[in-house]
């Protein structure tokens, strides 16, 4: 354009062709959240088309899970969303479950409802703390990941890992957890309502976060079944829609628990219903503690049978148990055919397993839908309209995380 | 929960005859199987159907099978919120075969589409944009069509002379580790390591 052929029209009329701007936001940028490549097509700052690139951290989870036995593909899970590891393995359990027709035990079911509600505040923390520095806040993320960092030990006391947990497994839980374990997580989910309210003081009433998130990529209700949306992004825009209370999985249906609605539909409303959810799952924590240790929360933590290990005490004693628990480990249990979608109400939305069985010990085709493909399609029509500095903003909202939308 | 959706099978049965090839309740879920020219108009009749209320759309994958004829079996997941049920429906495609796009009907089906294309080599017609998804730029291939080797055919590495990451032939230093658990005493029909040097197994 500045080549001279457009002639001096330039000079006669003293306008220029003003030609849009395209830039490459990440996959190095902090506030993409991963390895987020974004496209944008700015015309000044405002941003005219935004064309995702994704799957620069694929890696081919599905496909590996095709040659895997079923509980080696377990800690694939952990990987997906890695922020709320468990939440993703509850919904792999539920569907090797619903096929094989095991039914959880009432401790593990328990445990199984306090740690998902767990994985839901250390995701939602994250989330609420690191958009807060995507608009400009330093202290909230300081402030947060320490609260996460004590619910990271209650997992590596549960199963040795403060991350990668593989805890949930086929018909219950791995190991039992403590007495000791219990009342330190019911301790803790005493003094937590003391931290959100300082960050909620942080942010709440914050004007640079309010005007960074008010009316910025608002939602209707339209948009939820166009982009086919689940989790806070509906709940957001005033929709009570949440599986744990629509399609009880688990023992939910025992708790209660409200389901916070936002009215706007915009990123500060979104914020509001994530930390109204920390708090009603901290009810829930207590809950399942208060349930743990009445009698009936006690006893085994896994279905003994084909699909579960023998107890330790069986294996040292029995040859048959020790066969069987070497057949297990090594060849793994046969699920019998058929096919089925289990989804669990993990911390981003919807997440569901859809599992193909053809009768042997590896599944047939395993499909992780994870929510955040979804928001993150939508990204290119919430942003459009939008300033180039709100993208930021809407990226936070929608709670991408790489290790499930890449898979 | 089964009868109401017997009652929904029932209905979209009744009222679409030409799109439902058959339909069946397995483990507490509505499976439909409609056929391949319909899907589309299908869809969208779940979408606004008042009954039906399929308006949001959870999932849009595939399945291989290389021994059929109609290789693919395209899988779409259906989530009524107004409703609260949930329907699975199946097209099966032949490997040359075209299917609809529904972006139309549902926008969310964009990258769905995208990715089974990416990953199965399925063609959607009418759909905007059919780039691959997940897979690196310049990929070839479909990784999840069971031919495909889980190891892929390129391996990429940085090099130091060239300054730049170069794209090779997969090298694998060892066999891929690919256990068979078939039990021998158990009507295996190989023949076993050692007993090829029997004049009955040639």
């Amino acid at each position: 354009m500045m080549d001279g052929t457009k002639g001096f029209e330039d000079a006669l009329t003293g306008e220029q062709k003003i030609r849009n701007f395209n830039i490459n936001f990440g996959p190095q940028h902090p506030a993409a959240h991963g390895v987020l490549r974004l496209v944008l097509e700015l015309d000044g700052e405002i941003v005219e088309r935004c064309d995702p690139h994704i799957g620069l951290l694929h890696r081919g989870t599905e496909k590996l899970m095709e040659s895997r036995t079923y509980l080696q593909n377990l800690p694939y899970f952990d990987r997906l969303d890695y922020v709320a590891p468990m939440n993703q393995e509850h919904a792999w359990c539920l569907a090797i479950e619903k096929l094989t027709g095991v039914e959880v035990p009432r401790r593990a079911s328990l445990i199984r409802v306090l740690y998902s509600e767990i994985g839901r505040i250390l995701s939602h923390l994250l989330n609420v703390t690191t958009q807060a520095m995507d608009v400009g806040a330093l202290t909230p993320p300081l402030w947060g990941f320490e609260e996460r960092e004590k619910l990271m030990v209650f997992y590596e006391r549960a199963c040795g890992a403060r991350l990668h947990a593989a805890y949930f497994r086929p018909g219950g839980v791995h190991q039992d957890i403590s007495d000791d374990l219990i009342d330190d997580i019911e301790t803790w989910a005493q003094e937590f309502p003391k931290v959100m309210a300082d960050i909620d003081g942080l942010l709440t009433e914050n004007r640079i976060f309010k005007q960074r998130n008010a009316d910025i990529g608002v939602v209707t209700e339209e948009d939820i079944l166009n982009y086919g949306f689940s989790g806070v992004m509906v709940r957001g825009s005033g929709f009570a829609w949440d599986l744990r209370r629509a399609q009880p999985y688990e023992c939910y249906d025992e708790f209660e628990f409200q389901i916070p609605v936002g009215k706007n539909g915009d990123c500060f409303d979104r914020y509001l219903v994530r930390m109204e959810e920390m708090r009603q799952s901290v009810s829930i924590i207590l809950q399942a503690v208060a349930k743990l240790r009445e009698p009936e929360g006690k006893g085994d933590v896994l279905a003994r049978g084909k699909i579960t290990p023998p107890s330790r005490s069986d294996m040292k004693t029995s040859m048959e148990a020790l066969i069987h628990h070497f057949k297990l480990y090594t060849e793994g249990f046969h699920v019998p055919e058929g096919e089925v979608y289990c989804a669990v109400e993990a911390p981003k939305g919807e997440f569901g397993v859809y599992l193909v069985a053809d009768g042997t010990n590896k599944p047939y085709r395993a499909k992780l839908r994870a929510p955040g493909f979804l928001h993150l399609q939508a990204i290119d029509h919430m942003s459009r309209g939008h300033q180039l500095a709100d993208v930021a903003a809407i990226i936070g909202t929608l709670d991408v995380v790489f290790g499930e939308i890449d898979r | 929960m089964s009868d109401a959706l017997k009652e929904v099978g029932d209905y979209v049965e009744a009222k679409r005859a030409d799109c439902v090839l058959g339909w069946d309740i397995a483990h507490g879920e509505l499976n439909v199987d409609v056929a391949p020219s319909n899907i589309k108009g299908f869809v969208d009749f779940l979408r606004t159907d008042p009954t039906c209320r399929f308006s949001t759309l959870v999932d849009i994958t595939a399945v291989d099978y290389p021994g059929r004829a109609k290789r693919f079996d395209v899988v779409y997941h259906l989530l009524s919120m107004f409703q609260n049920h949930r329907i699975r429906l199946r097209v099966s495609v032949r490997e040359d075969e075209m299917l609809p796009s529904i972006v139309d009907v549902h926008p969310s089906a964009d990258w769905f589409e995208r990715e089974v294309f990416d990953m199965f080599g399925i063609l959607f017609t009418g759909h905007p944009d059919l780039r691959r998804i997940l897979t690196d730029y310049g990929f070839r291939g479909h990784p999840l069509r069971k031919d495909f080797p889980t190891t892929g055919y390129t391996e990429v590495r940085y090099d130091e002379a060239q300054k730049r990451v170069v794209y090779e032939p997969v090298s694998l230093v060892q066999e891929y580790r690919q256990f068979d658990f078939m039990s021998p005493w158990e009507g295996a029909d190989y023949i076993l390591p050692g007993d090829e040097k029997k004049p009955e197994a040639k």
